[in-house]
């Protein structure tokens, strides 16, 4: 589904990522960790578009992304919650929700925005509750699941998740997660960037190890928790 | 004329002059939300509207509402033909390089104007003609009544375009945040068009019914561009209902000022507000300061 080679990218002179590929097959939940700094976000965001890599090819079914601004490759059916949640602070979770749904309702409405509203809302149901409070003064926990529900509103067939555990409470953490898998036994695919390692390789089947903005190991979540490096350098044990 | 007469009378006038800076002001905080930049063509938007409805009118012979309504089709057509030729074509937009290509902006938009329009001041009667109403001791031009009720009526659907329509909630999003108003399928780029759209049609409805009381002429724009922008620090930037409160209040303390005071000083006013807010409250009094939560 999800197609990466050779994808190199940066800020101005710094090259972030060096020569990276990697897969997602449809339905599948894959995860990235690393530390911090190691290249995760500047991954995603090269997939969701907002970075324009300096080299390499994005297949998403069939179709180059590469060089695919933002607002398109939504249309082909990525979608990111960005890290840091990035929920439009003044405006209400209502209209965060319709904001998702964007591109597909201008310039006209297409079917299924109002079924797929009903779908997040009963997905988080604490939204349902805050639907006319405006999405600033929500909760980090909150804001994360309007972030994720905003996501879902534009229908992708590919989810992007940037560290969705950063800066909450672990119980928060548990119910986000549990909400991830629940996307993905709904047919989701994911892909899950997260410093937080041993959540993600217990959500993924799945896991890269990205380090200095390389992939330097590939394996199935299994194999990754009972990796002694992996041990060592992510799972602190 | 009696005091409460005297009263009365000027607070028409500021309410009247301050509905004008609130629509001006209007235009420098949709640009200035949509790319944190301060837009100083604003002002030239208002005098073209005032040239292009005298010139109409002169020309055709129309009926001064009907002629005012073109003026503002024309120069909002200005505005997101200004977008397309200066604006777009940077390949990367700070506010620092948009603001002063905004200079430059002006800078051509006056000389157009007088080249195409002239150097001779310009004006036509109001929409009730040059009527007055009296009340309670005071003489009050219909024009005065026909400005407060346009400006209201142009802030109730300014209102509920941002709040209702998709397009609007679309500008408030990128104003918000850009990624992710991205991220959301929206053409962040195509969000400033809009903006000057909106920016240049508020200064042109503001420049066509100010014209029967003020006159205008080419070189107007700058001043009124000016009190516009003193009358969006006040309210603070990016607030659109900081602007009716910053506009209005600017309007009335001019009037009171140059009645009680002296006329004199009826435009160092707007220049000593600018110099307060700056001092004491730099993000106006209905604005707040930035605070993100991480």
């Amino acid at each position: 589904m999800l197609e990466v080679s050779g994808l190199s990218a940066g800020y101005g002179e710094v090259r972030v990522l060096h020569d990276l590929a990697l897969t997602v097959e449809p339905g599948e939940c894959v995860c990235l960790v690393g530390a911090n700094g190691a290249g995760k976000t500047t991954l995603m965001r090269s997939l969701s578009g907002l970075l324009r890599p300096v080299q390499g090819a994005i297949r998403f079914q069939g179709r180059d992304l590469a060089r695919t601004a933002a607002h398109d490759v939504v249309r082909a059916g990525i979608a990111l919650v960005p890290e840091g949640r990035r929920v439009l602070g003044p405006m209400t979770v209502r209209e965060n929700l319709e904001i998702g749904a964007f591109h597909r309702s201008w310039p006209r409405r297409q079917d299924g925005v109002d079924e797929d509203l009903e779908f997040v809302l009963t997905l988080f149901p604490r939204l349902r509750e805050r639907l006319l409070q405006t999405a600033g003064t929500l909760s980090g926990g909150e804001q994360q699941m309007l972030a994720i529900a905003r996501a879902l509103m534009a229908r992708p067939k590919l989810l992007l998740l940037d560290e969705p555990s950063m800066g909450l409470a672990p119980l928060v953490v548990k119910e986000i997660f549990a909400t991830i898998r629940r996307l993905n036994e709904r047919g989701m695919s994911i892909l899950l960037a997260e410093q937080n390692a041993r959540m993600a390789l217990r959500t993924a089947a799945r896991g890269y190890v990205v380090a200095e903005g390389r992939i330097v190991l590939a394996a199935d979540s299994g194999t990754l928790q009972r990796d002694p490096m992996v041990q060592e350098a992510y799972l602190g044990v | 004329m009696d005091s409460a007469g005297t009263v009365l009378q000027l607070l028409f006038a500021g309410i009247g002059t301050g509905s004008i800076y609130a629509l001006v002001a209007v235009g420098f905080n949709v640009i200035f939300k949509s790319t944190d930049a301060i837009n100083f063509s604003q002002g030239e938007w208002v005098m073209m509207g005032g040239m292009v409805a005298a010139a109409t009118v002169t020309a055709t012979a129309s009926p001064v509402w009907l002629a005012c309504l073109f003026a503002v089709l024309v120069v909002t057509g200005v505005g997101m033909a200004s977008e397309r030729l200066v604006v777009f074509p940077i390949a990367k937009p700070t506010p620092l390089l948009i603001t002063l290509i905004s200079i430059g902006l002006a800078i051509c938009t006056k000389s157009a104007v007088m080249l195409v329009l002239g150097k001779n001041p310009a004006g036509y009667p109001g929409f009730a003609g040059d009527t007055a109403v009296h009340l309670a001791g005071a003489s009050i031009h219909s024009q005065t009544l026909s400005i407060i009720a346009i400006t209201i009526a142009f802030m109730v659907l300014a209102h509920l375009f941002f709040e209702k329509t998709l397009l609007g909630k679309a500008l408030r999003a990128a104003a918000a945040d850009r990624d992710a108003a991205e991220l959301a399928g929206i053409r962040v780029r195509s969000t400033v068009l809009w903006s000057f759209g909106i920016a240049a049609m508020a200064g042109a409805v503001a420049g066509a019914i100010i014209t029967p009381l003020t006159f205008t002429s080419y070189d107007h724009g700058t001043m009124l561009g000016f009190k516009g922008f003193s009358a969006a620090m006040l309210g603070g930037l990016g607030n659109l209902y900081g602007s009716l409160l910053g506009g209005l209040l600017l309007g009335l303390l001019e009037a009171f000022a140059s009645g009680y005071i002296s006329s004199h000083f009826k435009d160092a006013v707007a220049f000593l507000v600018l110099l307060v807010i700056l001092f004491w409250r730099p993000t106006g009094l209905m604005g707040t300061p930035a605070v993100e939560k991480v």
